[in-house]
């Protein structure tokens, strides 16, 4: 659950903008709403404070005036004083109806002998009451004015808001205390609308940002998204692909600069494509131009060398001469065909399901000779059951003809073996000799071209010095791996390994690369080690 | 083995070449005639009736390609194919125009008359024969001395080469045959040599015997060792 999310988040550059933009619009339109909301509604109550302040002073003083007629609390002219004092008080100049209650109670120092008296908005009934909260009346008892915000009732209204106002009354004879109950229903409008608005406002400012934020995001993230698309289709191999270019702006010069891009590319491309066509037609030509002379002079060469009996001793030698090199030629031209053929790049494997078991022994055997005349034992080790792989047959006959011939001519009269060996995704052959060896650094340099271990030994099979070259080629073609380890006076072993199926990647190989001497074989899967030196098919 | 001179027709636009071969194939005991251009290979060869032809793929003219599958429209006989190119495609391309064989130059000459030799002789050692593979639905009959196949009753036009493999094939049907057997067998290869010849040559065989090329029931294929004659 989480992770499709996480990989959205990742993903879409224009949902990150959005949802910081988002987050912190609201932070800040939350703080100043808050802020703005606050001081109006302390502004309103400030007003309002002030405001009764004035009127409560003003009752007080003409209470006093009004009540210091009265002699005391028995005095019978107190409870129509009174009604008639805060029906003035609740009555404001130029106003229906009273917008506060006015509440005048005896203090409690009178005793209980005077009820409390009230007018204003109010409709007065038999258990109808409004209650002074105790704070407020504890502070008037003890002779201070002050002020208190409360939610109450007055008689059977529903609760409200109120500012009370309390302040007490003594004239000489008398002690009352005077309350009035500002009711807040305007302020809290006010300030319900303020915050309302504030909300609103605020929250349709975020919304807006956010959508302001997604749009301009798309205008910068859909050319990039389009440029993105373009260049795979163009890596995929679409050269022609190409951006829309729209204005003069930076998005614009972004496709400018991509297409620009994709156009030098596309040239780089068709250029190195014509050059590899050219150098294909060049081979083929070259290769057609020299072949046809050179199997004249084939042809010529053999008449003569066969017929050589009948020259005198200098011609004849001659005819032996232009014989062994044209061999030479031959070869060094097939080769050089061949690798140029590799490095054009066209190689093309022919790759088929094919059993390697016959040709690692065909291949060996057409070695029997060779390795008869240098006195080598030339041993084939092949698994009993059929090696069927994905190979190009005609490469792989190839490599393995370089390999057992280079280790028959260096072997020294010691014994070569030859191994193939198959896991579930790798064939592998590695051919052993124990002959001169390789010196450090030289298992590299074997597969250069024209290299030679030492330029000054006689040739027997007259290498061309391309061979291991083109082998490594054929290997890399299979997707496979030719390496070689050595040791001055040990020996060498150069293993080939290529994969079951064609196209797949190898991870390793079945074989070890190493000098080490395996042990005896005891393996019931193979076949017993037979000797192929001498032995000849036909 | 007593036979006539066998007459070969060289066609290749190289006179040296031309003229070198000329030299060889005579001492060899071929009667050869030449020619040097695409265009009159195919009237050369009516008027001759070589016993094989040796086809060189580029020429002025009409190409060795078109010139093998007009003279293999008409005939059976056995062409070569000297080629400079040893890339499958050209191979493959020219073995599927009809060509039996190809050597590649520079050959030797030895390696080219031995595959003339090879092509000449057909299928002589024959007995008295007649072979059958396939289902009762689908029923082959190869009558080895009359050189005849049949498929279903109706005969079936071979090349020789395409009659030895299918003889080849169909002498022990159900062995499995390696390619490098049938190149042996057939072509007189004594070690593995090419074995797109075996690819292509089965491949032309299965078009005019299988009803289903794509999906043989006479010439099958076994993966990584090669092909056996199905029975019913």
């Amino acid at each position: 659950m989480a992770r499709p999310i996480i990989r959205t988040w990742r993903g879409s550059l224009q949902l990150r903008v959005v949802a910081i933009t988002l987050i912190t619009s609201t932070v800040l339109v939350a703080m100043f709403g808050l802020v703005v909301g606050k001081s109006i509604t302390d502004g309103l109550m400030d007003n309002k404070i002030d405001n009764s302040r004035d009127v409560l002073e003003d009752g007080r003083q003409q209470a006093i005036k009004e009540l210091s007629g009265l002699v005391g609390a028995q005095d019978t002219a107190l409870p129509r004083v009174a009604t008639e004092l805060v029906k003035t008080l609740a009555t404001q100049p130029g106003q229906a109806g009273s917008q506060y209650e006015v509440l005048l109670v005896p203090d409690p120092d009178m005793g209980e002998a005077v009820a409390p008296f009230r007018d204003g908005f109010g409709h007065p009934a038999a258990a109808a009451s409004v209650e002074v909260p105790a704070d407020l009346r504890g502070m008037v008892a003890d002779g201070r004015s002050g002020y208190q915000p409360i939610t109450t009732t007055v008689d059977d209204e529903p609760a409200r808001p109120f500012l009370v106002f309390g302040t007490p009354l003594n004239t000489n004879s008398i002690k009352f205390q005077l309350y009035y109950f500002f009711p807040l229903d305007n302020e809290t409008g006010v300030s319900g609308l303020v915050s309302t608005t504030l909300f609103l406002g605020g929250t349709a400012l975020v919304l807006l940002l956010a959508v302001l934020a997604a749009l301009v995001t798309r205008l910068v993230v859909t050319p990039v998204r389009v440029a993105a698309r373009t260049a795979q289709r163009l890596s995929a191999g679409l050269l022609h692909e190409r951006m829309t270019v729209k204005g003069a702006d930076d998005l614009a010069r972004l496709a400018g600069s991509f297409n620009l891009m994709a156009e030098n590319l596309q040239q780089q491309i068709v250029r190195l494509e014509e050059m590899s066509r050219l150098q294909r037609r060049f081979t083929s030509d070259v290769s057609h131009e020299l072949r046809t002379p050179l199997t004249t002079v084939r042809m010529a060469a053999d008449l003569l060398h066969s017929s050589r009996e009948d020259f005198p001793p200098e011609a004849a030698r001659s005819a032996e001469l232009l014989q062994d090199e044209l061999n030479r030629f031959e070869d060094l031209l097939g080769e050089l065909l061949e690798i140029s053929r590799f490095d054009a790049g066209f190689a093309q494997l022919d790759s088929d399901a094919v059993d390697l078991n016959p040709i690692v022994r065909s291949v060996a055997e057409s070695f029997g000779a060779l390795a008869d005349r240098c006195g080598v034992e030339l041993r084939v080790n092949v698994p009993a059951v059929a090696t069927v792989a994905e190979v190009d047959g005609r490469r792989v006959q190839r490599v393995l003809r370089n390999l057992i011939g280079n280790a028959v001519e260096h072997a020294e009269g010691r014994p070569v073996d030859v191994e193939l060996a198959a896991s579930d995704t790798a064939v592998a052959v590695t051919v052993r000799d124990r002959g001169i060896g390789l010196k450090p650094g030289e298992e590299k340099l074997v597969f250069n071209r024209f290299w030679r271990a030492d330029p000054s030994r006689a040739r027997q099979t007259g290498g061309t010095g391309l061979g291991l070259s083109i082998s490594v080629e054929d290997a890399k073609l299979h997707g496979g791996w030719l390496e070689a380890v050595g040791e001055p006076g040990v020996g060498s072993v150069f293993r080939l390994t290529l994969p079951m199926r064609s196209g797949d990647r190898l991870l390793s190989s079945p074989l070890t690369l190493t000098l080490d001497e395996p042990a005896p074989d005891t393996n019931p899967d193979h076949e017993a080690r037979e000797a192929a030196g001498g032995v000849h098919s036909g | 083995m007593e036979r006539m001179r066998a007459r070969v027709l060289v066609v290749d636009d190289d006179p040296a070449l031309a003229e070198m071969l000329g030299i060889v194939l005579r001492t060899e005991g071929f009667t050869p005639s030449f020619v040097s251009d695409g265009e009159r290979a195919l009237s050369a060869f009516r008027e001759n009736g070589p016993d094989i032809v040796l086809l060189d793929l580029m020429l002025p003219g009409m190409s060795g390609i078109d010139v093998c599958k007009a003279i293999r429209a008409e005939s059976g006989v056995p062409i070569v194919m000297l080629t400079a190119k040893s890339d499958t495609v050209d191979v493959v391309l020219g073995l599927e125009s009809g060509a039996d064989d190809y050597v590649v130059k520079p050959f030797k000459p030895k390696e080219l008359v031995a595959r003339m030799r090879a092509r000449l002789r057909g299928s002589q050692d024959d007995m008295p024969e007649r072979l059958t593979i396939g289902t009762p639905g689908l029923r082959v009959v190869v009558d080895v001395p009359a050189h005849t196949v049949t498929l279903n009753n109706a005969e079936v036009k071979l090349t020789p080469l395409e009659f030895d493999l299918l003889v080849a094939l169909a002498r022990k049907p159900r062995q499995v045959f390696t390619r490098e057997v049938l190149l042996e067998q057939v072509w007189g290869y004594r070690h593995a040599a090419d074995t797109r010849l075996v690819n292509v040559h089965v491949q032309r065989l299965r078009a005019k015997i299988e009803p289903d090329p794509e999906n043989p029931q006479l010439i099958q294929t076994v993966r990584g060792v090669g092909y056996k004659a199905g029975i019913g």
